[in-house]
Parts: C-alpha cells; structure tokens; sequence
C-alpha cells in the first residue's frame, strides 16, 4: 500500500455504493410508534380490527393509496400492472432506508428505478407504482402511505407498519418511562391549540410520570433523539409532530384522541400546526399551508365555514424548492 | 467449533450491554431440541391450519428477520423458532418456503443460510448498485468505508494477512486502532468484533503464538456482498492502474460470478 492510500476515504466517499448492498446497515422495519398501545385501542376503537396475534389498523383514511371503487374491466389491467419488478423493488429498498421521502423525491426515484431497470415510466402513474407495491406489502402489515407535511404544505412518501407484534415492539429502542415521556409529549401537542408543545411544559410534566422518573438532562437527551429519529421536530424550544411521525399515527391518533382531535377543514386530515376560527360556534382549523393555498389572491378573508372574517395573518404559498425539513 | 464458541460468546458479551427487552436474551443453544418437521408431519400440520394463520405466520417471520438483519447480526433458527413460529414449528418448512418467496418477489432480498451447522441465516440484497445515480441520497453508515478497505487489503494480499498489515494500513489513513475514532468509535472492537460476527470478517488467532497473533480473512457475508471485480477496480483508479495488471486478482474476480448476486435478479 502506497501513501496513495491516505486519500482513500476521501476516495471512498466520491465513489460510493461499492458494496453490493446499498441499503447498507441502516435499513429498518419502520417500528410501531413508540407510544402506541394498540391493545387498548383495538378496544376502544372499531375500526381496528385484531387478526390473530397481530394487530392491523385500518388503512389511514388519509393515505391517497386505497382505491377501493374500481371496475371489473380496471381490475383486469390492475392485474397485470400488479406485477412488481425489480424497479418496484429498488423502490421500496430506498424507501426502508430512509422511511420518507418527499413527492419531488418519489417521483424522481420513480423514474431512476424504471430507468434502472428498463421498464416503462408514466409520469403521473407514481401513485399506481406504489398500489402495486402496497398490494404486496399489504400481508406482512406494511404500506407506503401519503401525506402532507403542516410545515410547508408539500406531499411526502412514509413507509409504514401497522403491526404491533412483540417483533416490532422490540425494535423500538425507547424504555418504559422513555415511551411514557413521549405520549406526554403527544398529549401536549394534541391538546395545544397551535400544534406545539414547548420544552418547559414537557420538562415540567415530567413530575407526573408513573414509570421511572427522567432527570432534566436525561429529558433533554430524550427529546433530542424523538428529533434524531424524526419521531418529533424541533424549532426554538418547541416541539411538534414530524411529518413521518403524523402519517405514521394518524390512525392512532384519531383513536387515542377522538375528542381532542380536529381535522383541517380544507383537506380533512389530521391538523396540529393550524389556524382556527375565531368564532367560538365555529372554531374549525386549517393547516396552515392549506390556509396559503385557500385564500391566496383573495382580498378579504372569510372562513369558509362560518362566513366570519379570518383574522389570521395569511402566510405565503412556498415552492416545493425547501427540501430539508420534513 | 472453535468460530462458534467464538461466535456465542461475543453474543452473550454483546447482550449484557444492551437491555432490548426479553426477546433479545437468547439461551446458549437451544437449537438441538429442535428437529426439522417431515415433510408428512409438515402436511399434516398444514390441515389443522387455515390459510390465514399460516399467512400470518409467515407475516411475522418476515418482520422478525427485517428487524433483527438491521444489526447485520446472523439470526439463529434457535431464536427464530422460540421467539415467533413457536406453536407452529411442525410447519417451519413451509414458512420459511413462503417467506423466502416473499423476500425474493417483494423485497428483492435474498434469504441465506450461511451456516448450515448451526442454522443461521442472513438477508442479502438481490438488486445491483447502481453508482452514485440514485436521486435519494440513503443514509450509508461510514464504517462500511474503514470495512471496504480492510477487505481490499485481505484480497489484494492473497486472501488472508496478518493483523499487524491492517493496523499499521487504517494508521497511514489516520485511523489508530488504539484510539477512539470520531466517526468509527473504537476501531478495534468494531474491526475485531463487529465486523466478525457480522460475518463481514474472520479474525482468528494463529496457533502457537506468545504473544497471541491473529489473521483477517473474508467472512461468508462478505463473499456474498461484496464483489471483487469492484474493489479491483477502485483499487485500479486509487493507483492509476489497469486493473488487469494484477493478474491474480483479477483472475480471482472475474472466475467466481458472484453466486447471489445481482446477475439472477432479472430472471424472475
Ligand atoms: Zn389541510
Ligand atoms: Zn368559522
């Protein structure tokens, strides 16, 4: 070996993928929330229904991939489109490594892997690609499942599981008291009015843990690897649901919270980050990247329910350039 | 033998360390009171059974074997059988038939048995890389990095070296096994004991040496995961070299047509 070597991780680095894997050691079995206790909510909600030892939800009723009303004749060539090749494999090795992925992402990894691997690539049939991945992925309790994100509006991609078995129970890494903290958190951001809970009241409900008791510093820790495992996101001490984290739970979360739990009026899913009617005999929400969308270019507000003026500050439409946050 | 006793050891040593919970605290080896189900009793059990619950069965070994292959630890039909197909072992032929199906038609993974012995297998990836075109940037762990060039250094030197070559090369690329590395951590443990029972590398002692001396060699995932002709041809650009030039090597690369890989995942 000659000095040349001494560059060889820089090397390394331009030329990747050289092992055969490239779905290298972090690919993961998206693990069951770690807050969701689904025993319980297989009780207490309907919809989700017990199949022998393992627990499935429902599909989310938000998941644009469930085209349920189809013909016979749509059937017939669902058939043949339901074969899945190794572009529908790629595709889904890419999605377990990075558990989401952003529509720009998807449609551009679409592409790569049709053209990987010579088949034919329609532009607007991504969400017909990922059926046929569903479809197969359906029995081990696992689907690609759309959603938005309440910070910038766009759409995104989240490989799911909606199993809870002792086999996904055991790949969440949190301890006990570790997933109590974590539903504390949960029950902060449901029941603010704006989405967030900021990290003196999580701090502070720390005090009426049941399990082991965390120390501030461990707290601290703790909510830093929610952010680290894009369970939680995190912007000037508060804390919010992660886009993953809402396409993940929203069935959950529309059963763990029925009450509390209000949906946008605009696009009908699950909304934290939002605004709300001031009309107290109103009171619906909005995300706020719906509210952009709803009102841009008209010039007096009105809320689309009530007909009252809408007093919020109404934020900007953005471009689908950010691609950073999710 | 002396690679499992090896091998169970550090399994034990790696447990105490971490505390996953029940499933992970494996029994020494339980595995001998499991035999294989014939194939009358496999039918017979198939009956009592409705489609359903063998489906869902099948569901689980497949979730067990991705979770527990993040850690690219080997997993042991022992802990398979004890942890999920429990009740249902009379029909583990059929299950393990159904979830090899599955990772090969859905997963583009390949189920292996890489220790036929002891009955441990790993998942291998089917599909081919594809270089730096993808537009979604994975996340790579970069001890794959520090294992690529011990690799390289064991495959360029015949097959296998002595560990000294491999501690004194990671030093002229700044990486001292001795000290804590920012990106790789202990390097020697990860070197020595991760990558072993990965089964990325075999890190054996040499017999009669005082003070004990050790030698690397490839391990059987490595052979399964790697290709050679790739690191013959990295090593051909890192020295501005045709890599036909070693002769040997490139002998050895292009003879073997890597058994699992990519070439057989467009045949289905
Ligand atoms: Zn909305
Ligand atoms: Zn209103």
């Amino acid at each position: 070996m000659s000095s040349v070597t001494i560059h060889c991780f820089e090397f390394l680095k331009k030329y990747r993928c050289l092992l055969y894997s490239p779905i290298d050691c972090k690919y993961r079995v998206p693990s069951a929330a770690p807050h969701v206790d689904l025993l319980q909510v297989a009780v207490i909600h309907p919809t989700l229904q017990t199949t022998g030892s393992l627990k499935r939800a429902e599909e989310g009723r938000g998941g644009g991939n469930s085209r349920k009303a189809r013909s016979v004749s749509d059937e017939l060539s669902r058939d043949m489109s339901q074969q899945m090749g190794d572009s529908h494999r790629r595709f889904l090795q890419t999605m377990m490594a990075n558990g989401i992925v952003d529509e720009q992402g998807a449609r551009a990894l679409y592409q790569h892997c049709c053209e990987t691997h010579s088949t034919q690539c329609t532009p607007d049939k991504l969400d017909d690609f990922i059926d046929t991945i569903n479809s197969r992925l359906q029995p081990m309790f696992m689907q690609i499942r759309k959603g938005m994100s309440e910070d910038n509006g766009q759409q995104y991609y989240a490989l799911v599981n909606m199993a809870e078995t002792n086999v996904t129970r055991m790949s969440s890494d949190y301890a006990d008291n570790e997933l109590e903290l974590f539903r504390k958190t949960m029950d902060l951001i449901v029941g603010s009015e704006n989405g967030k809970a900021s990290s003196t009241d999580i701090l502070n409900s720390t005090d009426t843990m049941t399990a082991k008791k965390l120390k501030k510093s461990e707290t601290e820790h703790l909510l830093n690897r929610f952010v680290n495992d894009k369970w939680l996101n995190e912007k000037r001490g508060e804390y919010t649901l992660s886009t993953r984290c809402i396409i993940e739970m929203e069935p959950y979360i529309r059963a763990m919270y029925q009450d509390q739990v209000k949906v946008c009026h605009i696009c009908r899913n699950i909304a934290f980050q939002c605004q709300i009617c001031e009309n107290p005999a109103c009171g619906i929400k909005i995300h706020n990247p719906c509210v952009a969308r709803y009102f841009k270019g008209r010039s007096e507000p009105r809320c689309p329910a009530c007909d009252d003026f809408w007093p919020h500050e109404i934020p900007e439409v953005r471009r689908p350039q950010s691609r950073s946050r999710r | 033998m002396t690679q499992r006793k090896r091998l169970s050891a550090t399994q034990s040593s790696s447990q105490s360390r971490r505390q996953t919970g029940s499933l992970l605290a494996q029994e020494e080896d339980d595995d001998s009171t499991f035999t294989q189900p014939s194939s009358t009793q496999v039918q017979r059990g198939l009956e009592k059974l409705t489609p359903a619950q063998v489906d869902q069965k099948t569901a689980e070994v497949v979730q067990y074997f991705l979770v527990k292959d993040q850690k690219k630890i080997p997993i042991r039909r022992a802990d398979l059988v004890k942890h999920v197909v429990k009740e249902y072992r009379n029909i583990y032929p059929e299950i393990m038939k159904r979830a090899v199906r599955i990772f090969d038609q859905v997963f583009g993974l390949k189920l292996v048995e890489i220790d036929t012995k002891n009955h441990m297998y790993i998942l291998v990836n089917k599909l081919e890389t594809v270089e730096g075109a993808s537009p979604i940037n994975s996340p790579t762990n970069p001890k794959m990095g520090l294992l690529f060039v011990i690799l390289s250094v064991i495959f360029m030197k015949g097959g296998v070296v002595r560990e000294n070559l491999i501690w004194n090369t990671l030093k002229k690329l700044r990486v001292d096994p001795a000290e804590k590395h920012e990106e790789f951590g202990d390097v020697k443990r990860v070197v020595t004991d991760e990558f072993v029972r990965q089964r990325y590398l075999e890190y054996v002692r040499i017999p009669h040496t005082e003070p004990p001396e050790h030698e690397f060699r490839w391990g059987q995932r490595a052979d399964m995961e790697v290709s050679k002709a790739k690191i013959l041809e990295f090593m051909g650009q890192l020295h501005e070299q045709d890599p036909q030039s070693w002769s040997q090597q490139y002998r050895e690369a292009h003879s073997t047509p890597s058994s699992t890989q990519a070439s057989t995942s467009s045949q289905r």
